[in-house]
């Protein structure tokens, strides 16, 4: 065998492949994708009065920009914020700045860190600064979910533990005026099952229940 | 751990087996030549490519023949996959780079080529800062096709070199282990292409994306800035999953929500990682005409699958130390898995992470749905358990077959020395020759990776990729092995701390390529990944003519429960050997101290 024949044969296969493969088929899946699940293809993108919000199934933070003395605070080129109690909060980000679905990371906290340990930590005690005024009894550490002092794994994760979403609905209830039961119904709503009913977790999508609650009240 | 979770596992392994039954009788029609359903849509395809190609697919090759067709392949696809990531700029005009994405730097680009190319797909760069649409596409995708068909061919062709019986036996066709190019065409278009393509439309009513639109950039719900990556995600994840690829179009993976939206896409993907893989077995049995043989390296394959599964729910399942010593309460409760929730998205769970981590790490797919680096001790472990196997338990699609297949016939040969006879194999006696190449073609990997590691540990260049902010002590010796183990496995999954590209995530300022990993990284893998394929090659090139003897009294069953059980001892004893002094040092220690070690800190 003639080993530059064979090889400007695999030259020839490579680029015949790079057209069906490389162009042709995600062409031809985004045709299908594009015609059939049109909403889906395009990120099931969310519009309030026209303007886009976001993603179903992208987290973002529902945290506000800190004002001081009428401007917006910054602390090296970013502004600073904080949680805004009329929101449930999405889980604790690895991504920097934190939910951006443009660059998104692992935060990798290895299981026997003490970087981890401090971390989770700080996520407990920012959840019950946020929570435990409003919650029946007070939290205490061992009472937060898993989910809400773990970082998850894309940093964009758009579900909370519904476990997670019943302790903030009682700040968000009082922070809005509304009845606790109310609230969780709005959770119950927006609450995705397992897969076939069995693969996965219940999850509440943040951003979904944010918004039905900005319906309900009102921004304020 | 929850009933829903144990649920989970069953259900999966049971369709698993009901759909890779019929998919292996199939796919031994695809390869013995024969009408399959699908031979109306693609038989014209198929000739106009061996027309173009100029390919007579009935032309039987020798090993040696084969081999040379695979190796200039390869490389051809290894320069084309690097010019097209090198020229990233000069495709603009296609519409593909809507983010106007330069080219990642030499290096880099080195080891992401030797990545794809080798089925690999292990990222030192983040999909949505670093590669346009055109990149992902013509680059990516092509390579996941078709580095997937190269494994799969070679595993087809050691089948032949068993199968083929001594009365087939032909002047020019003697020594034929099948035809490169026939085999490649139609594993692509027969297997691969169909189902991607119906794996494609199922992510996307699921709500992957698959667009050519440029990010989103818009003020949140509370004002403020907001952007979302975007691209023709669901075409690339379904071949980068059925291909036992593993690299996501996104930094996270099959972690992002576009990539892997809901629980159910979660199953059906972690059934896409191991159809084929587990289908191939069966296609062997009915190859070398009895199928009892695959059903038994099928039960070995599955009884090691679900040890490792078991281990890493219920590890995962307890927490982690340092969520202990931070006071969180790791149980189920109502409304909450409870378990080590970091690095784990909700919607999956810790089962759905577990098992997700197992089926990515016994096959070589190597994508993520949670991060491995924050698994506890004994979960995480487990990938490196599974790694340390070879890559044998199921493994990448036709590497692990063939992989297992060297692992059979070392086993047979150990069984055949113990009863006192001639080892032999389904009628073909083992000789010196081929249990010389079986030793070779298993100890190259576990050489090629631990000494990597090695060189990694021991020098400044190789411990600058080292995560320091957060990887201290054991950690960070586990994120150096991890690394070599993964290239060299040609799995691609990552304790994703470790970096060999600076800086990238983000604006890219300032970003830059460590040469060192890059170049170590891209070398073991293009190492690890052709060698063990000559071997496999050349076993079957011995093995083909060889005359078939009947089965006496004195041969040794290699069908049976007995046979299982020496083919896992074999397995673990190799795997164990070589490794477990290595695995001591990292994640064996800190699963079994619970110690909390310092680092830099974020």
């Amino acid at each position: 065998m003639n080993v530059r024949k064979e090889f400007a044969r695999a030259v020839t296969a490579m680029v015949a492949f790079v057209v069906a493969l490389g162009l042709l088929y995600p062409l031809v899946i985004t045709g299908i994708g594009q015609l059939a699940f049109r909403d889906n293809a395009n990120g099931q993108r969310i519009y309030v009065h026209g303007r886009l919000v976001g993603s179903k199934l992208i987290g973002q933070s529902f945290a506000s920009p800190v004002e001081r003395n009428g401007r917006p605070e910054m602390s090296g080129g970013a502004p600073v914020t904080r949680p805004d109690p009329r929101y449930f909060q999405t889980r604790p980000s690895g991504t920097s700045p934190a939910d951006n679905a443009a660059a998104t990371s692992f935060a990798n906290y290895g299981p026997n860190s003490i970087v981890t340990e401090r971390v989770i930590a700080a996520n407990i005690a920012a959840y019950i600064a946020l929570n435990g005024r409003y919650y029946p009894g007070g939290l205490t550490a061992a009472k937060v979910p898993v989910d809400a002092a773990d970082t998850s794994a894309s940093g964009i994760d758009p579900d909370i533990s519904v476990a997670n979403a019943r302790i903030q609905a009682h700040r968000v209830a009082a922070v809005r005026h509304l009845s606790l039961a109310t609230v969780n119904a709005l959770i119950a709503r927006y609450t995705s099952g397992r897969g076939l009913g069995f693969s996965g977790e219940p999850g509440v999508d943040v951003l979904e229940l944010n918004l039905a609650l900005d319906r309900l009240t009102g921004r304020n | 751990m929850t009933l829903s979770g144990w649920g989970t596992i069953a259900a999966f392994a049971v369709s698993l087996t009901l759909l890779a039954l019929p998919l292996g009788r199939y796919m031994a029609a695809v390869y013995t030549g024969q009408w399959t359903v699908l031979e109306p849509v693609m038989r014209h395809p198929e000739r106009w490519l061996y027309r173009l190609l100029r390919v007579d697919p009935h032309r039987g090759q020798d090993w040696r023949s084969y081999a040379r067709s695979l190796i200039l392949f390869s490389l051809a696809g290894w320069l084309i996959l690097y010019l097209v990531l090198r020229s990233q700029g000069l495709w603009n005009f296609t519409g593909l780079n809507p983010m106007r994405f330069a080219s990642a730097p030499w290096n880099v680009t080195f080891n992401t080529a030797s990545s794809f190319v080798t089925n690999t797909n292990w990222q030192y760069y983040s999909g949505e800062t670093t590669l346009s649409y055109f990149s992902q596409m013509a680059g990516l995708t092509v390579q996941n096709f078709v580095s997937a068909a190269v494994g799969i061919v070679v595993a087809v062709a050691l089948i032949r070199g068993i199968a083929k019986r001594v009365t087939d036996r032909d002047a020019a066709e003697a020594n034929s282990i099948g035809n490169f190019y026939g085999d490649l065409v139609r594993t692509i278009l027969y297997v691969l292409l169909p189902i991607s393509t119906v794996v494609g439309i199922v992510l996307i009513w699921q709500g992957s994306i698959q667009n050519f639109s440029p990010y989103l950039s818009f003020t949140g719900v509370t004002h403020l800035a907001q952007r979302i990556a975007m691209g023709p995600v669901a075409s690339q994840e379904a071949i980068k999953l059925l291909g036992t690829n593993g690299g996501g179009f996104f930094n996270t993976n099959s972690a992002h929500p576009f990539e892997n939206p809901t629980g159910l896409s979660n199953f059906v993907e972690m059934l896409t990682v191991l159809i084929i893989p587990a289908a191939l077995v069966f296609t062997y049995g009915r190859m070398v005409g009895n199928r009892r043989q695959g059903y038994a390296i099928y039960t070995t394959m599955m009884v090691m699958f679900l040890g490792a599964v078991i281990v890493c729910y219920v590890a995962e399942a307890h927490g982690s130390p340092a969520q202990h010593a931070a006071g969180l309460h790791t149980a189920a409760i109502a409304g909450s898995s409870g378990g080590n929730m970091e690095g784990k998205e909700q919607r999956f769970g810790i089962a759905g992470s577990a098992l997700f981590n197992v089926v990515t790490t016994v096959t070589s797919c190597g994508a993520v749905n949670s991060a491995i680096e924050s698994f506890t001790g004994i979960g995480g472990a487990v990938p490196f358990a599974n790694l340390s196997a070879s890559e044998v338990i199921f493994g990448g699609v036709g590497s692990g077959l063939y992989s297992i297949l060297l692992y059979v016939l070392l086993a047979v040969f150990i069984g055949g020395l113990m009863v006192g006879r001639t080892p032999e194999y389904i009628g073909k006696k083992i000789e010196a020759r081929e249990i010389k190449l079986v030793a070779l073609g298993i100890l190259i990997t576990p050489l090629a990776a631990l000494l990597s590691t090695a060189l990694a540990t021991a020098s400044r260049a190789g411990r600058a990729s080292i995560d320091t902010a957060v990887a201290h002590g054991p950690q960070a010796f586990s994120e150096t092995l991890y690394a070599y183990l993964s290239q060299a496995n040609n799995n691609g999954s990552s304790f994703a701390g470790y970096t060999g590209y600076v800086g990238h995530v983000g604006n890219g300022a300032g970003s830059h390529g460590i040469t060192f990993a890059d170049l170590l990284g891209g070398m073991t893998m293009l190492f690890a990944r052709y060698a063990p394929i000559l071997f496999a090659l050349a076993v079957a090139g011995t093995l083909v003519s060889k005359r078939v003897s009947p089965a006496g009294l004195g041969t040794m069953r290699t069908d049976n429960g007995t046979f299982v059980v020496l083919l896992i001892g074999v397995i673990l004893l190799v795997g164990a050997l070589t490794f477990f002094p290595a695995l001591l040092l990292g994640p064996i220690v800190q699963g079994l101290t619970g110690h909390l070690y310092p680092g830099a800190g974020r």
